[in-house]
């Protein structure tokens, strides 16, 4: 399998403060990898930075192309969705408006309207929702549109901040359901954080364990999961 | 859609950066030095030289208000010299009207402007940013034609203003000098005099800034929602800032009708009030000694502008101002923090 | 009674005044999140091109495409060449920078230009509008492209992609980024258009208030106190922000006793305030709702 994201010795800097000592790890084509750690340990730090969001040096390849140096909407435009920390909704937008958005870098115009449709059919409660703003929605309805509007990109990677936070588990638990199924039907290979340990290994294939702005830990999912000491360690269960 | 759809949600932004405590003043070393210069300069410069650096200790004061009301409690206000001139009309008045002592007429002037900042401050809690920019706007565009107007006219004297005359210095310091055969002009008295009233207020203003009322203040500009629910009580303290800067720009004003020696309705228009607001943001916003570097910018600067090339001097001063803020957006401030960082590794 | 609803026609005409460059403020805003101070200097500029360039013979209305594109065209470089590199600066700065534009260009139209009092024509003639003594047809042909402006802005905001993406990089630029707008473009744009708009709005007022560098002064304050009071992010508040502030100052002018020509500003303005000490969002404006 090829590696489809290669992260080498990334550091990343807010102002002064160092939040990311070295890191490096590799993205297989078609896998859905978890990204766990604690709070503070820089996993959001590692998705600003694949997206040139925030200050770092290393080397970021996405096939094959370097990303370093790139404005984030050019690395964007290169394939890869991200869907930021507090979903990043066009609040005062409609809900179609924020899935046309998610297509605005495209040009046929086709495909996106049949996209809108897949779209509402992943998600149908966004088709009851579409001409609403999007503030309004609750927060589960709100986490589906920033992962609609992902997809409308048809990315070739999908980046997810912490899809979970401030949802009820059973509703994260279908968007997690819809996850898997956009990874294995869409072949949307996907990198999510996730501080909810034990739901994200269930879905993934693999994992990569942060602490303190480095990886200490990297392997297949399931064996994470069943080693005690590696969940006490730094998955706190 | 309904009523509730149509709501804009917005995250609690910092509309006025933060400046942190520690540098909010100069060291204690660099300051003893600018004073000694203020205090030496006078005797070895002429009468017109120590005018300007009268008015340059003036304006400092009327930009250090704003630089508390915006630095500080994070509120707009292009309003300041509609309260400059209320404080250059009271000491006027009361002087050559009431035959008040020039020295009275200061903190009169200095109170009635606090209670016309605090009562402006009550409805302006209602706004921010831009809105109150608008208002305060409104009211300096008010106030000219307010001192115009005929029903006023027996005290204002209208649209000629009033002469004011300029004090000379107190006899005992006279008597004392002409021991030594000296004599002190009346600009170099009206210098030291200022001098004095400027580093009280400089000194009354740090110690404000450092004090409970200042936190109040700093929380209350980063942080409005965040600081009323930890207590703050957000509507006195918005208006305690707009009486505090007011009076102080009240006094400035007192100040400067003795220094100019006139009063007059079109000395204080808005272009006045946007020169203030020029001098915070060249100075510093939020950083106290910047109000005099600031000062001495809009003082010198349409001066030099204008000397360079009389038809294009607005041309010019807008080429210099694009200068300072590409060079220096945050200010003196920036400047005083590399010499700071310098002088840190020079001791070493 | 006659004679209020006379003062009401002419606060409606000078407020298509108001209405113009009350469009071009929310533009502007809308884009930048920021007022700018030297917007009506630049419409005044623009004006004073389009003039030039009749005065070299260009028919009316070639002047006038030719002065849009100028002024897109120079709006766009404005903002690349001067508030580009002030992005990252604090807003007050900014605030600053357009101070200093409005002090260039006003200098700079003032010698190129003089300060002499011009006439400038109207395509629309100047004969009293249906036999109204209070509206000529200039006016009401003001107000007739104002409205044409208002739809033809919500048109290309509603419903075309750029209009959309440049709504999305005003309202989320981080967000607009992870779609792939290029924010900085976006702003760029803003600032052309807003230019455009405004020289719509200088070649629309000149018939009226003539040609010179200080035409704007007091529109400018009038329009952003529209913009104001019809709600920042609402292109037809501004609108009825900028007929609502026209009537304010007629009404004010004749009925509030001692107010002259002097105190009619000052006074239409605290009236605005007024309405936004009680409506904080202005009329059409959204409530904004502050989160921590």
């Amino acid at each position: 399998m090829t590696a489809m994201l290669n992260v080498k010795d990334l550091r990343a800097y807010y102002g002064q403060v160092q939040a990311l000592h070295g890191l490096t790890f590799s993205l297989n084509e078609g896998s859905l990898t978890t990204l766990l750690g604690a709070n503070g340990a820089g996993k959001t730090t590692t998705l600003r930075a694949i997206c040139n969001m925030v200050r770092s040096t290393g080397a970021i390849e996405f096939e094959g192309a370097t990303l370093s140096g790139r404005a984030t909407e050019n690395i964007v435009r290169l394939g890869i969705a991200h869907v930021p920390q507090g979903r990043g909704t066009f609040t005062t937008l409609t809900v179609e408006e924020n899935l046309q958005l998610g297509a605005i870098s495209r040009k046929d115009r086709a495909g996106i309207v049949a996209d809108i449709e897949r779209m509402y059919e992943h998600f149908p409660v966004l088709k009851q929702r579409y001409t609403q703003q999007a503030g309004t929605l609750s927060g589960g309805e709100q986490q589906m549109l920033a992962v609609a509007r992902a997809l409308m990109l048809r990315p070739r990677l999908m980046l997810l901040d912490e899809p979970s936070f401030g949802l009820a588990p059973l509703v994260v638990r279908d968007l997690f359901k819809i996850l898997g199924k956009i990874n294995r039907e869409d072949k949307v290979t996907i990198l999510v954080v996730e501080q909810n340990a034990q739901l994200a290994l269930e879905l993934a294939d693999q994992a990569h364990v942060i602490e303190t702005g480095r990886i200490v830990m990297s392997g297949n999912a399931k064996e994470i999961a069943n080693n005690e000491d590696v969940r006490k360690s730094y998955l706190g269960y | 859609m309904s009523a509730a759809d149509e709501v804009e949600v917005v995250a609690e932004g910092q509309a006025v950066e933060a400046v942190p405590k520690r540098a909010m003043t100069l060291g204690t070393g660099t300051s003893l030095i600018v004073l000694v210069v203020l205090l030496v300069i006078p005797l070895l410069a002429k009468n017109f030289i120590i005018f300007q650096m009268t008015m340059l200790l003036i304006y400092g004061i009327a930009v250090l208000a704003l630089n508390i009301l915006t630095g500080g409690s994070g509120q707009f206000s292009l309003g300041q010299s509609a309260f400059y001139a209320v404080g250059a009309y009271t000491s006027a008045i009361l002087m050559e009207q009431f035959n008040v002592n020039y020295a009275l007429t200061l903190p009169i002037a200095g109170i009635l402007c606090f209670a016309a900042g605090f009562l402006f401050g009550q409805p302006a809690l209602r706004l921010s940013g831009v809105y109150l920019a608008l208002a305060t706007f409104a009211l300096a565009t008010a106030m000219p034609q307010l001192l115009k107007l005929g029903y006023f006219e027996h005290w204002t004297g209208g649209v000629q203003g009033l002469v004011v005359t300029k004090p000379d210095a107190p006899e005992f310091l006279e008597n004392a000098l002409k021991v030594f055969h000296l004599k002190m002009s009346q600009d170099m008295w009206l210098y030291y005099f200022t001098l004095v009233i400027t580093v009280a207020i400089y000194l009354w203003s740090v110690n404000l800034l450092r004090s409970r009322s200042g936190r109040a203040f700093m929380a209350i500009r980063d942080n409005e929602i965040a600081a009323s629910s930890m207590g703050v009580n957000v509507a006195l303290y918005k208006t305690l800032a707009f009486g505090v800067s007011a009076g102080i720009t009240g006094i400035a004003g007192g100040l400067g009708a003795i220094a100019v020696q006139f009063v007059a309705p079109d000395s204080y228009t808005i272009t006045f009030a946007i020169s203030l607001f020029l001098g915070m943001v060249v100075g510093g916003v939020g950083w106290l000694p910047g109000s005099f570097v600031g000062a001495a910018f809009i003082i010198f600067v349409p001066n030099i502008s204008e000397s360079i090339s009389k038809g294009l001097s607005g041309a010019v001063f807008g080429v210099l101002l694009f200068l300072v803020i590409f060079l220096v957006p945050h200010g003196a401030r920036q400047i005083a923090i590399v010499g700071q960082q310098l002088a840190g590794r020079f001791r070493r | 009674m006659e004679l209020f609803t006379n003062q009401i026609l002419a606060g409606i005409s000078t407020g298509a005044i108001y209405a113009c460059m009350a469009l071009a403020v929310v533009m502007i805003y809308q884009a930048i999140d920021h007022l700018n101070f030297a917007q009506g200097e630049m419409a005044m500029f623009s004006t004073f091109i389009s003039w030039q360039l009749m005065q070299w013979g260009i028919p009316y209305w070639g002047a006038f495409f030719l002065t849009l594109a100028l002024s897109f065209a120079g709006g766009i470089l404005i903002e690349r060449l001067l508030f580009k590199p002030l992005a990252k600066a604090p807003i007050l700065t900014n605030v600053a920078g357009f101070i200093a534009l409005f002090s260039i260009i006003n200098s700079c139209a003032g010698l190129i230009w003089d300060f002499t009092i011009k006439q400038y024509p109207t395509p629309f003639g100047s004969s009293p509008f249906l036999g109204s003594q209070l509206i000529s047809t200039h006016q009401a042909g003001m107000i007739g492209v104002t409205f044409l402006l208002l739809i033809a802005l919500y048109f290309f905001f509603q419903y075309t992609r750029m209009g959309l993406a440049m709504r999305a990089a005003a309202s989320l630029p981080e967000s607009a980024r992870l779609v792939g707008i290029n924010t900085s473009w976006m702003i760029a744009l803003g600032w052309g258009m807003a230019a455009a708009i405004g020289a719509i709005a200088g070649i629309l007022i000149a018939p009226v208030v003539f040609l010179e560098p200080n035409m704007m002064g007091g529109v400018l304050i009038y329009g952003f106190a529209a913009a104001v009071l019809g709600g920042l992010t609402s292109p037809l508040g501004a609108v009825i922000g900028g007929f609502l502030v026209g009537i304010f100052e007629n009404l004010a002018g004749t009925y509030i006793p001692g107010v002259g020509n002097e105190l009619k500003l000052p006074i239409a303005l605290a009236l605005i305030v007024t309405v936004l000490v009680v409506k904080p969002a202005g009329l059409f404006g959204r409530p904004i709702v502050k989160r921590v």
